[in-house]
């Protein structure tokens, strides 16, 4: 469709300047005509350039777009508005977002530094996990469709790609092509599986990638040949570009962008929990590389990726239900060796049917415990010997290392630092003893776990404290 | 406009009156009965009236097999459908029967076409339970000036057929309760499940809801006392395979 003139009229809507003038749409501003009620933000109206020469595929991606932005919902989409009807003028009326496209970062006279860059990838890692948690996957992620607010959190852009498990996917096809965008694309995109979240957690890794090294890990591949190469190849490590780059960093850059689906993080959530936890990280070979891998590495699995084929993946929520974020609180004083016994029994069963799962462990000392002018009470070997404590409590658990983790938080509020860090880890769990923290000095007022079991944003399980020795005396 | 799609009753007046209710509530204008009322259920008679009450004041219904049988019931019976036929012609008066007899195997309504097979060959009672059958039925039917839908029974199963971007037909398996939009410039068919006689595992009844101005089709399930249309069926003393399934929904 031709480019409209500002002042325009359109089913109720002016429109104004056009402010981007992309391959596949225009985007202007707009707003309400006259009489109707202000929606308390700014829109957009974006106009998919179609003309004859344009091919269906605009098209349904402008259906697809529709179809699925109707329904997100979250600070982490545009707020949908209104739709144009496909048989006459299409176009979609949305929220105008205040903020930066990650392209933006990659623009600049200097690249973001590692802190930055692993901030930008928490932003972007919830934002996803948002749209995953809704059964929606993006497939389209690059850095132009990701945008920063001005308070940090990020906007995902352009879902003329996704697809949901609620909706018909309407660029399914008999004959499995790739659809994506050559550099971004996730190996099984590429051999045509449409709808694996962990297909977005390959994207972000792209765009980390980029943001640390300005190279695409990939490059730009111009034929399916090339496309396929990721299904076997590991991209140069980071760290041959920029030796000083922290290892921890590479590890998880390098994790995201595995390339079988099950080796990279199982949601958004688990990626979130290490970039902004770099100490919890376990740094591998992949880590601390400086060269590429070797050709023997390489073409061994090229034989296997060559049997690679199409395969359904499950509904994006039910896969990320399957690997839950599950939070422990151990107490560091007055607990009994039966509650910590049983504490460790409810997490073994809180973690046992789910292999994908991870661990974070946690416990709660008082400010008063450090001091910034004495040796033996500074904040790091107070919490040294916390840290100890919980890794000494976690071991019988038996985990491998990259599901556990342990934290050390400092409050003079028990159940708000719990909460809180429930919060702002996406924790699907959280185990607690059902009288610890504080119990007996407290008995009239609101205990601990019945304040965290009231506003944790998620499932409390409160253990209670058996020993077995204790039940085997007991005769029925 | 919201058009109530509802097909494979077989005799489960529980069922029935369970979705009626749920598609009153849901604003539904219009009822369709998509064939099938009777058969295996213990109460053919008071589905047959119940429906028959519903069309004087406009609904549409259609003729499944099952009708077909309960009034010419076959000889001999060859298959577990055929098993039930001539007991429910038994409990059928004759007004009731003419009604079944002269029931249409189609109707057009706008854009929509209703069968309770497959639109190719209706009184064929082909499946459609596949991407192959599907195409062959909304190929038949999109011969049709208008038609853009096809909303048929018989399966038992809820999926919405729809062309995939080299033009395929694709099955897609619809969430409950969430309306897709099914937009007019394409074309859709759906085999919208059964009222009485569940086999996807889950015993809630099934039935669906097109609301023809936002071009949306709902899927829905509905619990009911399943527990007493198997009741019924045992103290009828029909075989007890047909009450044990409506309690496993299989």
């Amino acid at each position: 469709m031709k480019l409209m003139e500002p002042g325009t009229r359109l089913d109720g809507f002016v429109v104004g300047e056009c402010i981007h003038s992309g391959g596949m749409a225009h985007i202007y501003r707009v707003q309400y005509a006259q009489g109707a009620p202000d929606p308390g933000f700014p829109m957009v109206m974006k106009v998919p350039r179609m003309t004859a020469g344009d091919g269906a595929e605009n098209i349904v991606s402008f259906e697809v777009e529709h179809q699925i932005m109707q329904v997100l919902t979250g600070p982490h989409v545009p707020r949908f508005v209104a739709a144009g009807d496909l048989d006459r003028i299409p176009y979609l009326v949305m929220e105008y977002v205040q903020g930066q496209t990650l392209q933006h970062w990659l623009e600049g006279p200097e690249l973001p530094d590692a802190p930055e860059v692993a901030r930008l990838g928490i932003a972007v890692a919830y934002a996803v996990h948002s749209l995953h948690q809704q059964n929606a996957v993006h497939l389209d992620l690059k850095p132009a469709n990701v945008l920063i607010r001005p308070d940090g959190r990020a906007v995902l852009l352009d879902f003329g790609l996704s697809c949901s498990a609620h909706y018909p996917d309407l660029l399914a096809e008999q004959l499995r092509k790739a659809v994506g965008s050559p550099a971004w694309i996730a190996p099984e995109q590429v051999v045509g599986v449409r709808g694996d979240p962990r297909s977005d957690i390959f994207a972000i890794g792209v765009m980390l990638y980029q943001l640390l090294t300005g190279e695409l890990p990939f490059g730009e591949p111009q034929t399916a040949g090339g496309l396929r190469q990721r299904l076997w190849m590991d991209p140069p490590p980071p760290r041959k570009f920029k030796p000083w780059l922290p290892p921890w960093l590479q590890e998880v850059v390098l994790r995201c962008l595995e390339p079988e689906a099950a080796r990279r993080y199982p949601s958004a959530a688990h990626l979130a929990f290490d970039l902004s936890n770099p100490q919890q990280v376990t740094v591998t070979a992949r880590g601390n590389k400086t060269s590429g891998t070797g050709l023997k590495t390489h073409f061994r699995r090229w034989l296997k990726a060559a049997g690679m084929h199409y395969q359904p993946s499950p509904l994006p929520l039910r896969q990320i239900d399957e690997v839950p974020i599950v939070m422990v609180a151990v107490p560091h004083k007055d607990a009994t060796d039966a509650t910590l016994y049983s504490l460790r029994q409810a997490v073994a069963r809180s973690l046992g049917t789910r292999p994908g799962a991870r661990l974070a462990c946690v416990t709660v000392i008082s400010p008063g415990l450090t001091s910034t002018s004495s040796d033996e009470a500074s904040e790091t070997s107070v919490h040294r010997r916390y840290l100890t404590q919980l890794h000494q409590w976690a071991q019988p658990l038996n985990l491998p290392d990259h599901q556990t983790s342990c934290h050390v938080l400092e409050s003079g509020d028990v159940a708000q630092a719990l909460v809180n860090y429930a919060r702002g880890n996406h924790v699907n769990v959280l185990v607690m003893g059902a009288a610890t923290h504080g119990l007996k000095t407290q008995r009239l007022l609101t205990t601990v776990p019945i304040k965290v079991a009231m506003e944790a944003p998620c499932t409390v399980i409160l253990v209670k404290q058996t020993l077995p020795f204790e039940r085997l005396s007991t005769s029925i | 406009m919201k058009l109530a799609l509802l097909a494979d009753i077989h005799g489960n007046i529980h069922a029935l009156e369970a979705c009626l209710a749920h598609a009153q509530d849901s604003g539904a204008q219009q009822l369709a009965f998509l064939g099938d009322l009777v058969g295996y259920g213990a109460d053919p008679a008071a589905v047959v009236q119940r429906i028959m009450a519903l069309a004087k004041t406009g609904a549409l219904v259609l003729k499944g097999n099952h009708d077909e049988m309960a009034v010419r019931p076959p000889a001999e019976v060859r298959t577990i459908g055929d098993s039930t036929a001539q007991w429910t012609q038994a409990q059928l008066d004759e007004s009731q029967l003419n009604f079944l007899d002269t029931l249409p195997l189609t109707i057009q309504l706008d854009r929509v076409l209703l069968v309770h097979a497959s639109a190719d060959a209706p009184e064929l009672w082909r499946y459609v339970y596949d991407q192959h059958m599907a195409a062959l039925s909304l190929e038949a039917a999109s011969a049709l000036p208008e038609v853009r839908y096809v909303f048929g029974g018989h399966v038992h199963m809820q999926s919405l057929y729809y062309r995939g971007t080299d033009g395929a037909l694709m099955k897609f398996e619809p969430t409950p309760e969430v309306a897709v939009p099914v937009p007019r410039h394409r074309h859709w068919l759906a085999t919208i499940g059964s009222v009485g006689q569940p086999r996807d595992g889950n015993p809630k009844a099934m039935y669906a809801l097109f609301d023809t101005e936002r071009a949306t089709l709902t899927f829905h399930r509905v619990d009911y006392e399943n527990h007493l249309a198997a009741l019924a069926i045992r103290r009828a003393g029909l075989p007890d395979y047909f009450a044990d399934r409506l309690e496993l929904g299989r």
